[in-house]
């Protein structure tokens, strides 16, 4: 191919992996309502979708295995062949194998033995449902697909005329690569080139395409195919198809239609056998005579079909194929797709630029100089607006991601045997898109773990008194500041006593541990810990529960669990909304600040009076009991205490704790910066964040502090 | 893309080099549209291009309009496999009129 197409090739790829999702959903759409018109059509349309483009970058691999499913699918549009639950499953293989060899594509690898084997294999179950559907069913003698191919018989050559508009070029396409690839369709019988939209050498742009083509091609691919050669150039090119056995009338009114002299046009088709010449001097003249009497000109659709020329299908499958191809430019004037660097770099701007506020307002506040102090708080509002909508740029729902799990429930439980439904909630809860992308592997080892562990075979169920079908369920929803995903079984539960022996063999816990319900369900997160006897090929090996919450925390998340033996389990995944800026608030001990999340502060109180005695570790919150964390204490800094501490009462992941700090200093902006390597282990600091005036503020990892606490209690309890 | 020139008996003969493609026509019609307004006769050889897309033929075949709108004689010679195969495509061949030389790997196509 003599342009580079690398762009197109790489949009290709995201279209067509775009569209093996639809097809996948199109199809697990027909498992539950086999006859479902639309779905069969969108999964037929992005298996056929997928063969055009991937034939014009040459693709063979592709092409040649896609045409075969869309055989099948076209058959079961044209209602020839029953859509049912095996010719699903294989078609579900198909897409898989699609994919494969799309990602075989992209990183321009050669097909294994493994994948032409199983292209193989799958290429000769196609053929087989072919086959056998053919035997079963009625022939219809009557089905106007039939007359229409009966119809093409021994003239089946079309006519192409084919015009480029000058941004051709610019927009990265070389036209030979179209006329090769029309080429593939069948024989192109004869092709002239048009020289006549050349300007002058002085008017001539090199980077501009004059160029047009009139073209005879012998083939028996129908209208709508022979289009969508031409899909990618759709805007940079006039084209006009005759189809075989158009009248000279036909011509003549394409002749007229097009920019260049009737009568070299009318040389043009005599050369390529389109018309002969007597025909074509017969029909000008009669339509110079029509045109004469102003004939009011009728659509050349109508007149096509009037004179029978074309067929009705023909004309349909054109007509389809336009407003289809008006969807998309619809859909695709609403999004814009935007390289994610530059939404990163954004990001950064915005960051800094909060940053940057933030020392504008400190230098404002420090001069009391009022009317200044006013047109910075007004800019603050509105750089914390563009903050917020920049954030929003990156979210994205989660529900792509919770949709691919229908899939790997179907899967899984047809080959456990197990008869479970996937309940999806919340699938509108927006993330960021590094969070989405982040939390797919833990997500799917969680779902497996459910469906091949958790969720109990029908006989146990039967016997158990539940229903027999499973139900696994995906929520996802905001809570404070943070994203909750769960994954929700209804299965077996986890056995405690099971794990406490497991724990114990490996040394986990000294015998006689008398553990809550809450540590011993974390236990399952130690590294090679797995308690089911029988490894499947599923789960069950012991590595994965470890890396599922290594994953999660490297999100600056965590995952609990919450089981009830008989009635199932809940893993709940609790993350950030962002990684980058968070609204925070800030506290000082001694010299030091540090942040927490202002979504996690329930209420400030002060330590006198607040029911807390000065060195006491709980407070009597009016009524509540909640841990007291000395800040202080905690990270062992020195200086003076305080003349006045103050307690900020937080909620972490459902539990609440207060915060012994010196001052409080209010809401702030934080540009959450990770720490540096040499600070990563340091437990209870999840970041670090810059001050309006310079210093650094340390972002506190609640969570951790409330677990160091409880430790440090236990210990206490221990001695 | 390199293009080199050498006068022959009268003839001005260009060698062209290289990938005669759109990101080259820019910088590459100026330079033959001036070799053909300095001389009276012009032969481009092609045999050294490695790919041809169809600005490179756009630029050919302007090149060739001009040359007979000043009377003077333009012939491509040396067509490399590459050329063939794009002007076998568009059935250019015979619009050029260039005898047009066969090379030894490409027997699978038919002579135009």
């Amino acid at each position: 191919m003599s342009l580079d197409l690398g762009d197109a090739l790489q949009t290709f790829f995201a279209e067509s992996r775009s569209l093996l999702e639809d097809m996948e959903t199109g199809l697990l759409r027909l498992e539950s309502v086999p006859d479902d018109a639309e779905a069969i059509n969108a999964v037929f349309r992005a298996a056929h979708t997928i063969k055009g483009s991937a034939g014009l970058f040459g693709l063979d691999d592709i092409v040649a295995f896609t045409h075969k499913a869309e055989n099948v699918l076209d058959r079961v549009r044209n209602n020839e062949l029953d859509m049912n639950e095996d010719l699903v499953g294989l078609l579900l293989g198909c897409q898989d194998h699609i994919g494969r060899l799309l990602d075989l594509a992209s990183d321009e690898e050669e097909l294994d033995p493994d994948t032409r084997q199983l292209g193989k294999a799958l290429t000769a179950r196609l053929r087989a449902s072919l086959g056998e559907s053919a035997a079963s069913l009625p022939v219809e003698l009557e089905s106007p697909v039939e007359k229409l191919e009966a119809s093409k018989g021994s003239n089946d050559t079309w006519h192409i005329s084919l015009r480029f508009t000058r941004g051709v070029f610019k927009n990265g396409m070389d036209p030979l690569s179209f006329l090769r690839y029309l080429g593939t369709l069948g024989d192109i019988v004869h092709l002239a080139t048009l020289d006549d939209a050349l300007p002058t050498a002085a008017e001539f742009d090199a980077e501009s395409c004059y160029l047009g083509f009139e073209i005879q091609l012998r083939s028996d691919a129908d209208k709508a195919r022979i289009e969508n050669v031409f899909e990618f150039v759709r805007d940079d090119c006039q084209l006009r198809i005759l189809p075989p056995g158009s009248r000279v009338s036909d011509y003549a009114e394409l002749i007229e239609s097009l920019p260049e002299n009737s009568v070299r046009l009318g040389d043009i088709l005599v050369a390529c056998g389109a018309v002969t010449q007597r025909e074509l001097e017969e029909s000008l003249a009669l339509q110079a005579c029509q045109n004469a009497r102003q004939v009011p000109q009728q659509a050349l659709g109508e007149i096509l079909v009037q004179r029978k020329a074309v067929q009705p299908e023909l004309v349909d499958a054109a007509l389809s194929k336009q407003k289809d191809a008006r969807q998309k430019q619809a859909q695709e004037s609403r999004f814009i797709r935007v390289h994610a660097d530059k939404l990163d770099s954004l990001i950064n701007l915005v960051g800094e630029l909060v940053i940057a506020g933030a020392g504008v307002g400190l230098m404002a506040a420090r001069n009391k100089d009022g009317a200044m102090i006013e047109a910075v708080s007004g800019m603050a509002r509105l750089v914390e607006d563009i903050r917020d909508n920049a954030m929003r740029l990156r979210m994205v729902e989660i529900g792509e991601t919770f949709n691919r799990f229908r899939r790997v429930v179907r899967d899984v439980s047809k080959e456990i045997g197990k008869d479970i439904d996937l309940e999806i909630n919340g699938a509108d809860t927006e993330l960021d898109k590094t969070v989405v992308e982040k939390i797919g592997d833990p997500l799917t080892h969680l779902v497996r773990n459910a469906l091949d562990h958790g969720i109990e075979s029908a006989d146990v169920r039967r016997a158990r008194g539940k229903p027999v079908k499973g139900t696994l369920q995906l929520n996802a929803y905001h809570e404070s500041g943070g994203i909750v995903i769960e994954v929700i079984d209804d299965g077996g539960g986890l056995n405690r006593q099971r794990i406490l022996d497991k724990a114990r063999d490996k040394g986990l816990i000294q015998d006689g541990a008398n553990l809550p319900d809450r540590d011993v369900w974390n236990l399952i997160f130690e590294p090679g810990f797995s308690t089911v006897e029988q490894v499947s090929n599923l789960s069950g090996r012991g590595v994965g529960m470890d890396v599922v919450r290594r994953n999660i925390e490297a999100l600056r998340g965590s995952v609990e669990i919450d089981s009830r033996e008989g009635e199932g389990s809940t893993f709940r995944i609790r993350l950030p909304l962002t990684m980058a800026i968070i609204d925070g608030f800030l506290m000082g001990v001694g010299d030091i600040h540090y942040v927490v999340p202002l979504d996690m502060v329930l209420e400030c109180v002060e330590m006198n009076g607040s029911g807390a005695e000065v060195g006491c570790d709980y407070l009597n919150l009016r009524g509540e009991v909640l841990p007291l964390l000395h800040v202080k204490k905690h990270f062992k800094l020195d200086g003076r205490a305080a003349r006045r501490e103050n307690i900020v009462v937080v909620n972490a992941a459902g539990r609440k704790a207060g915060l012994v700090v010196d001052e409080l200093k209010g809401e702030f902006q934080a540009v959450i910066k990770p720490m540096g390597k040499l600070f990563e282990q340091i437990r209870g600091i999840s970041g670090s964040t810059i001050l309006g005036s310079g210093e650094v503020a340390l972002v506190l990892d609640v969570p951790v502090l409330q677990d160091e606490a409880a430790r440090l209690d236990a210990l206490a309890v221990a001695v | 893309m390199e293009l080199s020139s050498e006068s022959r008996d009268n003839r001005l003969c260009l060698h062209a080099r290289g990938e005669m493609t759109i990101y080259h026509a820019a910088a590459l019609a100026p330079q033959l549209l001036e070799a053909l307004a300095q001389s009276e006769a012009v032969e481009i050889d092609l045999s050294g291009v490695s790919e041809l897309d169809a600005s490179g033929v756009q630029l050919l075949m302007l090149m060739k309009r001009e040359a007979g709108a000043a009377g003077k004689p333009l012939t491509l010679s040396g067509h490399s496999p590459v050329v063939l195969e794009v002007f076998e495509l568009l059935g250019l061949g015979g619009w050029f009129g260039d005898p047009q030389v066969l090379s030894a790997h490409a027997e699978t196509r038919r002579p135009a």
